[in-house]
């Protein structure tokens, strides 16, 4: 059988993917005061690197990334878990957040919430299930 | 007078969407149903952005990416699948 020629589609993905992960990125950040957050920052990151998948298959990402994504997920709860027993250890409740100013060198005075923490912590837990998921449907046939 | 030319828009984008609805359950063939899907998601991003020029907000700009996002992600592995009937490749087993 004819080998497919996907010259196009190699091509657009190079340039898609970064696009992708930028837009994931800028939604991670975004997410406190408009919409984004974690959750769907982790969601858009999975789009690019299943994205990876389809295009370039599944050997030649795994080589590249070489992480396991259930410790990535594993590493995600216990971080999120841990900011919020941050708040308890000083006698506030759990999941309590601060948020403070902070003069930055080039962004200037920037709002810095401790809610980023738990943000970090909700992205690497859903990057992690998601990537499990589509790894061990799409192994095996 | 723009809101209703944007109201008019709005319901002949709904209307297409019933239509391209209706080729995606009825569709005999799995191309037919991909490409309703894919057009779909181009007419529901047109849509969004209609209602966001109708409510004169920018709060919806990111729908706007992560649905173009989806649907493109979406209509290539549809299009693998038809072409070669794996979605994901692997070496080994061909």
């Amino acid at each position: 059988m004819k080998e497919p020629n996907d010259v196009i589609l190699r091509t657009v993905t190079k340039v898609a993917v970064v696009i992708i992960l930028t837009f994931a990125i800028n939604l991670f950040i975004s997410g406190h005061h408009q919409p984004g957050g974690g959750f769907i920052g982790g969601l858009a990151f999975v789009a690019a690197i299943v994205l990876l998948f389809l295009v370039y298959g599944i050997e030649k990402v795994r080589k590249n990334i070489p992480v396991d994504f259930k410790i990535v997920a594993g590493i995600g709860v216990l971080i999120a878990v841990f900011t919020g027993v941050g708040g308890m250890i000083s006698g506030k409740p759990f999941l309590y957040q601060v948020f403070g100013h902070v003069n930055l060198p080039i962004f200037g005075e920037t709002e810095m919430a401790t809610a980023v923490l738990f943000d970090v912590g909700v992205a690497l837990a859903v990057i992690g299930t998601s990537m499990t998921i589509i790894m061990s449907i799409g192994d095996d046939r | 007078m723009i809101k209703w030319l944007l109201f008019l828009s709005l319901c002949f984008l709904t209307l297409s969407i019933l239509a391209m609805v209706y080729r995606l359950v009825k569709g005999p063939t799995t191309p037919e149903r991909v490409q309703a899907l894919d057009a779909m998601g181009t007419y529901l991003i047109a849509g969004i952005a209609i209602f966001s020029v109708l409510l004169r907000s920018t709060a919806f700009f990111e729908v706007l990416l992560l649905l173009g996002i989806l649907s493109f992600v979406g209509t290539i592995a549809l299009s693998r699948y038809i072409e070669r009937g794996v979605v994901i490749e692997r070496k080994q087993s061909d």
